[in-house]
């Protein structure tokens, strides 16, 4: 069961972590995740140290300002953390509310994008935005789509920096309602008008420091500007306040961000936000193959809405601390993410001598580059994850990592040199699936005494150990978490 | 309800098989249905393309008063004549090879394309046109019943998507889609070489042979991996192609040239999915430098060079491209020098057997409620050609198929003679 609730609620366990939680019942282990806050937060410190996988440094490493170093560092993040759960939910919601490198990138230049999007908690009190998916992830949702509201790099992403009073810009306004908060069906095409005279004025702004104009010392920030506000009142087809009332009234353009607060704490209150949110957890973090468990997600739904909170954590707790969440019908019912893929992988298999770096490419062929979802909507998971341009990215990066941890791998497999049954045990030990059909299981075992009579020595152990590690790490039955 | 492309899957992944043969009967298919068949090839715009952007009501007033700061000079635009209702129309000025395949007649331009109620969601809007179906968008695309549809054994080439992920028109029920983006690394990789490496890659096709009837999740994985494995080897030879004219780098440049190739070495492939993003123009939308200005020269460059490459090789004729988004953008910009999510959209086919010119007739833009030709208070394009009737046209006249049963309804009628 702990590698179960590990691969859910974090990105695998190493062998060293599963002895690390040993004592820990289930229901003792699902808690020490979800309480992560108390958990140490020092993981961006082990990077380059020995013991730990490695990143790839060009010139100098710069997670801040250079995209592919803070694909590195996340990679490493989610690799070594304490807290595996909170890298999860920062996850989940960089997928939830999808934001594009690139087109940050495409206005604003590489570095500015790159603190945009995950820039670690600045003296300044800027922060990149994944980062503030990670401080908020299990907090208050309604503050969360604040946060995310006046986002530089949403801001730039749903074009919401150019939603000016003369011309209101819909494109931030219509995603909130759709994919945001209450889905397709729940709001109408005046709703979306409307909401994008809302937000008229929520704008960035360059903050020059020092004097300092260049791309490193700058930043941008969120500000509210009231002379490019909309003060008319704004009717919309749901209840905006608790009384029933459907219409946010004309204020002076000084007071007028509170209209943005309005619509937004009436869409977090929207009883179709709960639902949707409870089932994209539901998705997350349960099951994704079968039909939801609809008792389940009213439960977790309710959670939300009786904490008084907007409680993403009283949601999360609802579900996985549900029996659901443990159920054998359950195990391994979940497609992984390229990225879930890839560092389980290196998590089971070993990292001495390992770069993330080795990653990121074959990400991209997997098709989930961290940082650039292919639109607003996120990645399409389940198993639109797998075609056959993607599954052999995954076959491959599984040859990648089992020829770089070759030496490692053969040293482990030693003691079980006496046959290939003995290594087979080890390695399925190792990788835990859903099990082998026995044919499934012939195949690794033909594999293993093809060609040669099996002595087991070291040079049979180098070409045999990593073929089969290959094939385990390619099979279906370690593409589901 | 939206049902996504997530719902779709998730209550029937065991629809999701690839077709396995022999290697020497697929060999026979190939030859049977290769070289002698028909392609269709599919470029999707990806965003909502703006259709007034692409093709310029340059004499009407109101495109200019409505779009102050991006209209086309109607001096810069690439004049392709007058449309049945009188209205002068030219083509982006960055169209240039399109401009002379038009006036080879071998470009078909229809204009206010669309359905009724459209839908202003990209989501929602892209599995409408994938599936034909605006009321209820999930399930199996319009091309993907066509190739259910047809007569087995199918060739598990029969359909080639460019894209990494299977694009909802050719989601089929009875066979999974190769995803093949660069032919040059649709390869295998091993930790060994040689004799070693070849028992590995038969051992994992060994592993992906199992089919658990009641793990259809797993099937559906160990189906994937089988039918990259079987067809690796023929892929390869399309990674060989040497074309005759010079592709973009573009991705989707890149993706063209993988066609041409897939068609020069006859594999088999009848229906081919090509994208390319970045239409979902809502600010600084940069119609006469910039933005747009450069995707209309991402799809120029591209198909101009496609279009060069098969006339070379003798296979224009047996060509067509249908060329579509999935809704046209609002008749007025916006505050940002940017349009918002609109209606009705324009579609372009290209081929040799393409009756050529300008379908359909162009809105009037002017902003009167009353006006027919705009809809949502004069903000949007109304359609005039529901999308349904060239899918029936190309599904009847280019496929040879029923578009009646395909399409669940008789759309000929209002069909525009492209073909």
């Amino acid at each position: 069961m702990h590698e179960h609730i590990l691969r859910r609620m974090g990105f695998g366990a190493s062998p060293d972590d599963l002895s690390y939680f040993a004592d820990f019942t289930p229901a003792q282990l699902i808690d020490e995740l979800l309480h992560y806050a108390e958990a140490p937060d020092g993981t961006d410190a082990l990077i380059g140290h020995p013991a730990h996988a490695g990143v790839t440094v060009r010139g100098t490493f710069s997670p801040d300002t250079v995209i592919n170093d803070a694909r590195q560092r996340w990679l490493f993040r989610m690799m070594h953390t304490r807290r595996p759960l909170q890298e999860k939910l920062a996850l989940f919601w960089h997928h939830y509310f999808a934001t594009a490198y690139s087109k940050v990138a495409g206005t604003f230049g590489s570095i500015h994008a790159t603190k945009m999007m995950d820039a670690a908690r600045q003296p300044n009190g800027t922060r990149g935005q994944v980062q503030m998916f990670r401080d908020m992830a299990t907090g208050n949702f309604r503050d969360l789509l604040i946060e995310v509201a006046k986002d530089p790099a949403m801001l730039v992403w749903l074009d919401g920096r150019t939603n000016i009073r003369t011309r209101p810009q819909e494109n931030f306004g219509r995603e909130l309602m759709e994919l945001f908060t209450v889905g397709v069906g729940q709001h109408t095409e005046a709703d979306v008008y409307a909401a994008a005279r809302v937000f008229t004025g929520w704008n960035l702004e360059l903050v020059v420091v020092n004097n300092r104009t260049d791309e490193v010392n700058s930043y941008y920030r969120s500000i509210y500007n009231p002379a490019q506000h909309d003060t008319d009142p704004k009717t919309f087809s749901f209840p905006i306040y608790p009384d029933g009332s459907r219409t946010i009234p004309a204020r002076a353009a000084a007071q007028g961000v509170q209209d943005g607060l309005d619509l937004i704490d009436a869409l977090a209150r929207h009883p179709a936000t709960a639902e949707r949110l409870a089932r994209r957890l539901y998705a997350f973090f349960i099951n994704d193959v079968d039909a939801p468990d609809e008792g389940l997600i009213r439960q977790a739904a309710e959670a939300y809405r009786t904490s008084g909170t907007f409680s993403i954590h009283a949601m999360l707790r609802r579900l996985l601390h549900s029996p659901e969440f443990l159920s054998s019908a359950n195990v391994y019912q979940r497609y992984a993410w390229p990225v879930e893929y890839v560092v389980r992988a290196i998590k089971e298999t070993g990292w001495r001598g390992l770069s993330v770096d080795a990653a990121i490419t074959p990400l991209v062929n997997m098709g989930q580059s961290l940082y650039e979802p292919p639109d607003v909507n996120g990645w399409a998971t389940g198993p639109h994850w797998f075609t056959t341009s993607s599954m052999l990215a995954r076959l491959n990066f599984a040859s990648t990592l089992a020829t770089n941890q070759r030496t490692n791998l053969v040293r482990e497999a030693q003691a079980f040199r006496a046959s290939p049954e003995r290594v087979l045990e080890f390695l399925l030990a190792r990788y835990q699936t859903p099990g082998f059909s026995s044919d499934g299981y012939s195949a690794l075992h033909d594999y293993l005494r093809a060609g040669i009579r099996w002595t087991g020595t070291d040079a049979q152990l180098t070409t045999k150990v990593p073929g089969a590690v290959r094939l385990l790490l390619g099979s279906s039955e370690f593409q589901f978490v | 309800m939206h049902l996504s492309r997530r719902t779709f899957v998730r209550g029937g992944v065991t629809a999701f098989t690839y077709g396995f043969i022999a290697p020497h009967v697929l060999q026979d298919v190939a030859a049977a249905q290769g070289q002698t068949s028909r392609n269709l090839v599919v470029v999707y715009l990806s965003g909502g393309n703006d259709a007034l952007s692409t093709v310029i009501p340059y004499r009407d007033p109101f495109y200019y008063s409505r779009r102050p700061s991006i209209a086309v000079p109607a001096g810069t635009v690439l004049q392709i004549g007058q449309d049945r209702s009188g209205a002068h129309l030219g083509l982006h000025p960055r169209l240039r090879g399109l401009k002379r395949v038009f006036d080879g007649g071998r470009l078909a331009i229809v204009q206010r394309t669309g359905y009724p109620n459209s839908s202003r969601s990209h989501f929602t809007g892209y599995d409408i046109w994938g599936t034909a179906n605006p009321t209820a968008p999930s399930g199996p695309g319009w091309l993907g019943r066509y190739l259910d549809s047809l007569p087995g054994p199918l060739d598990p080439l029969v359909a080639w998507n460019t894209e990494r992920q299977t694009p909802r028109p050719l989601m089929a029920n009875t066979m999974g889609i190769h995803s093949i983006v660069n032919p040059a690394t649709y390869v295998l990789a091993s930790p060994n070489t040689g004799a070693e490496a070849l028992a590995e890659r038969e051992a994992q096709a060994r592993i992906a042979s199992h089919v658990p009837v009641e793990r259809p999740h797993l099937a559906f994985v160990n189906g994937t991996t089988r039918a990259a494995l079987n067809t690796i080897d023929r892929v390869a030879t399309v990674a060989a192609y040497r074309p005759s004219a010079t592709y973009p780098t573009s991705g989707f440049g890149q993706a063209l040239r993988a066609v041409a190739g897939a068609m020069n070495r006859g594999i088999g492939t009848r229906i081919f999915w090509v994208q390319t993003g970045g239409y979902d123009t809502h600010a600084g939308q940069g119609v006469n430098t910039g933005s747009y200005f450069n995707l209309m020269g991402t799809l120029d460059d591209g198909l101009k060079a496609f279009h060069d490459d098969l006339q070379v090789q003798g296979l224009l004729g047996s060509t067509l491209v249908l060329i579509y988004t999935e809704f046209g953008r609002r008749v007025f910009e916006n505050g940002s020098q940017g349009t918002d999510h609109g209606a009705g959209g324009v579609m372009m086919l290209m081929g040799g057997g393409v009756r050529g010119g300008l379908h359909g007739t162009a809105a009037d833009l002017r902003p009167d409620p009353q006006n027919p030709t705009l809809e949502s208070s004069a903000g949007d394009v109304r359609h005039e050609t529901d999308f349904r009737s060239v899918y029936a046209s190309i599904i009847d006249r280019w496929l040879g198929a029923d578009s009646v049963s395909l399409l669940g309804g008789d759309f000929r009628t209002g069909a525009p003679p492209v073909l």
